[in-house]
C-alpha cells in the first residue's frame, strides 16, 4: 500500500484499535481467574501457617515504611484462633524478602512460611526449607519472651550456617510480624535488636494513623 | 521449500539461540531449571506463531514506512494476551518467569521473523516457520535449563538424583553465561562435523 | 541514604547485565571496541533516563486513572520506539556534535530490553518519580560500565589464539561468566 500520510495514520490507528480491543476482551475473560488464583494463593498460605479456621479479617499496617498485612483468623463461633502476618524485611542478602508468620492467640509462633525471596541458593535460601534452624528457633515460642537476635549477637535464634545476614533479616521480619499482631490486638510490642541493618526501632503508637492505608 | 524443511531449518540450521544468537536475555535469565526454560520457550513460541500468522495476513495493507511500529503493536498485543492467560491459568510459572514475560515484546527473534519471514511469505509457511523457530528456541532453553539444573541443583525436571547441594554457581548468574558458552562450543563442533 | 542504596544496588549488586540479564544483545553485539561501547553506553544512559520519566508519568497519570494497567506493555513499547525517534530528530537539530557521536546507536536501542525492562521494573517496585529517575540512571550506568569493561577484555581476546570451536561468541560468553562471578563479590554490599 502507498506511503501516503492518510494511509499510514489509518493503518497504524486501525491496528492499534483492533489490538487494544483484543487485549481488552482477553482481560475481561481472565480478570476473574486471575483474582481467584491470587486468592487461592493467599488462602493456601494461610491454612499452612494457621490452625483450622473459618474466616479471616484483613488489617493493613505500615511498620518502618514496610507494608504488613495481619489476617485475624476466627472459628465458626467467632473466637479468634490465630493471626497470620504477611511481613517483609529489606535487610536480606539480596534485598527484600517476604514471610508469612502464623501466631496463636497467646502470641506463640505456629509456623513461618517464606513467600518470596532472592537469597543465595544453597545458603540463605535454606530459610525456605521445611524444619530449618531459623524456623525451629521460633516455633512454639512467644517472641516477647525471647532474646530476639541470632546466637552470634547474643540472642536465642539459631542462624543458618554461613548466612548470618539472611538470618538477622529473618529475625527482623518475624519481630515486625509480632509487633503488627500486637498493634492489632493491643498487646505489648517487643523492641527488636535483631542486628539487621537499616532497622530503626519500632516507634510506639504509630499504628493507629497508618491503619487501612 | 516443503513444509518439513521449514520446521527443521528453525530447529537446527537457523536455531535462534545457537546460530542466530537472538533472544539472549530470556535464554540466560529464565533457564535456572528445565521446566522454567521450557515454559519460557512455550510462551515465546505461542507469541511467535500468532504474530507470524497475523503479520503475514495483513502485510499487504501496511504502508512500508509504518511497517515496524505496526508489527510491534501486533506483537505487544499477543504478548499481553499470553501474559494475562498465564497469570490466570499458570500463576506459579508466571511468578518465576516474572519480568521476562512482558519482555517477549523486545525479543529480537519475534520482530526478526516478522520482518524476515512473515512479511515475505504466505500464512501457512509463516505459521510453520513460527513452529520451527519456536521449537528450536524451546529446545535450546530446555537443554540449557536441564544442564544448569543438573549441575547446579543435582536434579532433572525437579527429580533430585543426588542429596545435598549441587555446584551452586550454575544456577546463579555466572553459570548461565558459562553453560551457554560451552553448549555453543559443542553445537559448533557437532554442526561442523555434519557439514564436512 | 535510600538513594545511595538504590544507586549502589543498581550499578554493582544487581547489575543489569550480570545479575538481571537485560540488554544482553547489545552487550554481546557492540562490545568489540572500547570506543564504540562508550558511545553505546552514553546513548543508553540518555534514553533509559528519559524513558523512565515518561513511563512513570504515563503509568500514574494515564494508565492507572483509566484503569487499563493491562495495556502497559503495548503503551510502553510504543512510547519507547517513538521516544528514540524523537531523541534522534531533536539531537540532530540541537546538537549535531552529540548526534554524530551517538547517532548510529540510537535506532538499536529500541530493541534493547533493558529500556523496557527498567520501565516495567520501576512500576513493579513502586518507586516515586525521583526514585525512578535515580534507579533508571544508575541502571544505565551499570550497563555502560559492564559494556566498557567487557569491550576492554574482548579487545585483548582478539589477539589471543583461541581454539576454533570457541572463537567468537562462545569465548565471549565464558568471559562474561567469569566477569559475572567477579560482580557477585558485590552482593551483600547493600
Amino acid at each position: 500500500m502507498k506511503n501516503s500520510l492518510l494511509n499510514m495514520v489509518l493503518v497504524l490507528g486501525g491496528i492499534s484499535l483492533v489490538a487494544s480491543a483484543g487485549v481488552g476482551y482477553v482481560y475481561r475473560i481472565t480478570e476473574e481467574p486471575i483474582a481467584l488464583a491470587a486468592e487461592a494463593n493467599t488462602r493456601a498460605a494461610l491454612s499452612e501457617v494457621l490452625p483450622p479456621f473459618e474466616q479471616t479479617v484483613e488489617n493493613e499496617l505500615v511498620l518502618d515504611d514496610i507494608p504488613v498485612t495481619v489476617h485475624t483468623a476466627s472459628d465458626s463461633a467467632g473466637q479468634t484462633v490465630g493471626y497470620a502476618v504477611e511481613t517483609a524485611t529489606r535487610s536480606g542478602f539480596s534485598g527484600e524478602f517476604r514471610l508469612m508468620v502464623g501466631f496463636l492467640p497467646d502470641g506463640k509462633v505456629q509456623r513461618v512460611k517464606v513467600l518470596s525471596h532472592a537469597e543465595t541458593p544453597g545458603l540463605g535460601s535454606k530459610m525456605a526449607d521445611s524444619d530449618n534452624p531459623l524456623e525451629r528457633s521460633f516455633v512454639g515460642k512467644n517472641p516477647s519472651q525471647m532474646r530476639l537476635s541470632v546466637t552470634k549477637d547474643g540472642g536465642e535464634v539459631d542462624a543458618l550456617t554461613a548466612a548470618t545476614i539472611t538470618s538477622r533479616a529473618y529475625v527482623d521480619a518475624v519481630a515486625r510480624a509480632f509487633n503488627a499482631v500486637m498493634q492489632t490486638s493491643g498487646g505489648q510490642e517487643v523492641d527488636a535488636a535483631t542486628g539487621a541493618t537499616n532497622t530503626t526501632p519500632v516507634p510506639e503508637n504509630t499504628g493507629k494513623e497508618s491503619d487501612n492505608e | 521449500m516443503n513444509n518439513l524443511k521449514i520446521v527443521l531449518s528453525g530447529i537446527v540450521k537457523n536455531n535462534p539461540t545457537f546460530v542466530l544468537l537472538l533472544g539472549m536475555c530470556p535464554t540466560l535469565g529464565t533457564t535456572t531449571s528445565a521446566v522454567n526454560g521450557a515454559g519460557m520457550g512455550a510462551a515465546t513460541m505461542a507469541v511467535l506463531i500468532l504474530s507470524n500468522i497475523v503479520i503475514s495476513l495483513v502485510k499487504n495493507i501496511i504502508p512500508s514506512k509504518v511497517r515496524i511500529p505496526s508489527y510491534i503493536v501486533i506483537i505487544a498485543a499477543f504478548v499481553t494476551i499470553v501474559e494475562l492467560c498465564m497469570r490466570a491459568y499458570l500463576p506459579d510459572l508466571y511468578k518465576t518467569l516474572g519480568v521476562f514475560i512482558p519482555l517477549i515484546v523486545v525479543n529480537c527473534i519475534i520482530l526478526g521473523r516478522a520482518e524476515g519471514f512473515a512479511a515475505k511469505n504466505g500464512v501457512w509457511a509463516s505459521a510453520l516457520d513460527g513452529i520451527g523457530i519456536g521449537l528450536g528456541f524451546t529446545l535450546a532453553l530446555t537443554v540449557i535449563g536441564a544442564v544448569r539444573e543438573a549441575l547446579g541443583s543435582g536434579a532433572i525436571f525437579g527429580h533430585r538424583f543426588i542429596s545435598g547441594d549441587g555446584m551452586l554457581i550454575f544456577v546463579l548468574a555466572p553459570g548461565a553465561f558459562l553453560v551457554l558458552g560451552y553448549l555453543m562450543v559443542l553445537f559448533n563442533r557437532l554442526t561442523a562435523k555434519m557439514r564436512s | 541514604m535510600e538513594y545511595i542504596l538504590i544507586i549502589i544496588s543498581a550499578i554493582l549488586v544487581n547489575n543489569v547485565v550480570f545479575a538481571q540479564f537485560l540488554g544482553i544483545c547489545p552487550f554481546l553485539g557492540v562490545s568489540n571496541k572500547v570506543s564504540t561501547s562508550m558511545g553505546m553506553g552514553a546513548a543508553v544512559v540518555f534514553v533509559i533516563t528519559i524513558a523512565a520519566v515518561v513511563a512513570y508519568l504515563l503509568q500514574y497519570y494515564v494508565l492507572v486513572p483509566l484503569g487499563i494497567q493491562y495495556m502497559q506493555t503495548i503503551v510502553f513499547i510504543l512510547v519507547i520506539a517513538a521516544l528514540v525517534q524523537m531523541v534522534e530528530i531533536v539531537l540532530k537539530k540541537v546538537s549535531p556534535a552529540l548526534y554524530q557521536a551517538l547517532g548510529i546507536f540510537l535506532p538499536l536501542i529500541t530493541t534493547n530490553c533493558a529500556v523496557l525492562g527498567v520501565a516495567i521494573l520501576l512500576v513493579q517496585k513502586q518507586y516515586s518519580l525521583l526514585q525512578s529517575v535515580t534507579f533508571a540512571f544508575s541502571t544505565a550506568i551499570g550497563f555502560a560500565l559492564a559494556l566498557v569493561i567487557f569491550a576492554g577484555l574482548r579487545e585483548r581476546l582478539d589477539l589471543d589464539d583461541v581454539p576454533r570451536a570457541f572463537r567468537g561468541t562462545p569465548i565471549a560468553l565464558i568471559t562474561a561468566g567469569i566477569l559475572a562471578m567477579a560482580f557477585m563479590g558485590f552482593s551483600g554490599l547493600v
